[in-house]
């Protein structure tokens, strides 16, 4: 969706400020929103990609002006809201006014350390035919404006590539909430002048991962 | 209220943004508790686990490896995934590795425009820039602009190669090692590898810096 997430391109946000060891957290709700977010992956009930989709559907001004880990609660809240893991009202005040629903698990002290090293995040999927593109090969990305989730930015649609590597059988994010329909995955290598014009240095490239259904051969 | 109350003198407005969040995430991670979601003890251990064994030591043992070790280099050039997990560094968001190598022709950025995927196997959680609209934004648009921000000025010859993290592969970047470092151990080069570095925003440390 064209959101206020998909910020490749936007101008006018100032230069990038480096505070050096700023830490991870500037308050110390922030941690527990990034732990709890990433606890609550045991309980099964979204994949990374609905996640995204609910941070990304926060509206462009408060995207835009919420602090980092004000997205994630505002995201996660959103999720378990849908799902009837709380209700508003329990949000509100934190009490207990429902029974919890039936969930995968739940993540223990114990197991934290091997439950981050799982790798059960991997992406990939059994492999099903050949991937129809070959490093080299020239392509142009679909024009498209999806409601949902895609993981094409805006700045690459429509834009002539060149498949630069071959990545795997993955997971395809676009369709996500309606099965993993997995497929192949390449690095696509474009000019900066293609993206942005003929001003740019002509020796700078940018590269994005995208999917089969994301380009055809141009 | 109590909040403007005398025992809370130093309660200024500008605070409130922030006592809020506070508030509402103890209530929300009561809650979670109580509906046996989640467990307090493994929220502590995942954030101290972040804070302390995962991080970008990880990524620096991972780059001074390459600098010491050709047939590991060439590995890590084939396979980053397999070399980087050969190292132990399995852990989410790292579980499909590419590594890409700064030279005196090139040099690599990495970005995730869309949100703010980042090699935490390797570099731990991101900084606040690298989550920020101001890099997000314009380091595709206007990489060279960027670097400036970092203090780094490229001839117009070097290439830059901006590396946008839009599925789940995640991207290290191996800086260029430093000058005068040959015979240098793997526990010494690595004291040279900043997480910038490693992002494309900074080099490795020269000697001169750690003296």
């Amino acid at each position: 969706m064209n959101g206020g997430a998909d910020l490749g391109g936007m101008q006018g946000f100032g230069p990038v400020v480096d505070v050096p060891d700023e830490g991870n957290y500037h308050a110390e709700w922030e941690s527990r929103v990034m732990g709890m977010v990433v606890a609550l992956g045991a309980c099964g009930q979204w994949n990374i990609d609905l996640s995204r989709h609910a941070r990304e559907s926060i509206p462009p001004a408060d995207y835009l002006s919420f602090p980092y880990y004000k997205i994630w609660t505002e995201g996660v809240q959103k999720l378990m809201l849908e799902r009837g893991m709380v209700t508003a009202e329990e949000l509100s005040d934190g009490k207990l006014r429902t029974p919890a629903i039936k969930v995968r698990g739940r993540l223990e002290a114990k197991n934290v350390w091997d439950g981050l090293h799982s790798l059960s995040g991997a992406a990939t999927r059994p492999e099903e035919g050949k991937p129809a593109f070959q490093i080299g090969d020239k392509i142009r990305t679909i024009k498209s404006h999806p409601e949902g989730h895609t993981r094409l930015p805006r700045y690459a649609r429509n834009c002539e590539g060149v498949v630069t590597q071959i990545l795997g059988f993955h997971v395809f994010p676009d369709s996500s909430g309606n099965g993993e329909n997995p497929h192949w995955l390449y690095q696509v290598r474009f000019t900066a002048q293609e993206l942005w014009g003929p001003d740019k240095n002509p020796r700078d490239t940018v590269t994005l991962d995208l999917w089969e259904p994301h380009f055809e051969k141009a | 209220m109590s909040e403007h109350s005398h025992d809370h003198p130093h309660d200024h407005g500008d605070h409130s943004h922030l006592s809020e969040m506070d508030a509402r995430v103890r209530a929300l991670e009561s809650l979670l508790v109580e509906k046996g979601y989640i467990e307090s003890a493994a929220v502590d251990e995942i954030v101290q686990t972040y804070e302390t064994k995962i991080g970008p030591q990880n990524g620096a043992h991972v780059v001074a490896r390459a600098w010491s070790d050709p047939a590991f280099s060439k590995w890590l050039m084939e396979d980053a995934t397999a070399a980087i997990h050969s190292l132990g560094y399995t852990s989410r968001q790292g579980e499909h590795m590419i590594a890409v190598v700064n030279s005196d022709d090139t040099h690599h950025l990495v970005v995730c425009t869309l949100c703010s995927c980042y090699p935490w196997s390797v570099l731990g959680l991101p900084p606040s820039w690298y989550k920020s609209p101001p890099y997000r934004s314009r380091v595709v648009i206007n990489p060279r602009g960027v670097l400036e921000d970092f203090g780094i000025s490229l001839p117009e010859t070097v290439a830059v190669e901006v590396h946008d993290s839009t599925a789940e592969t995640r991207y290290i970047v191996i800086p260029q090692r430093p000058d005068g470092t040959d015979g240098m151990s793997e526990d010494e080069l690595a004291k040279l590898v900043t997480r910038n570095s490693m992002i494309g925003t900074g080099f490795a440390k020269s000697l001169k810096e750690t003296t």
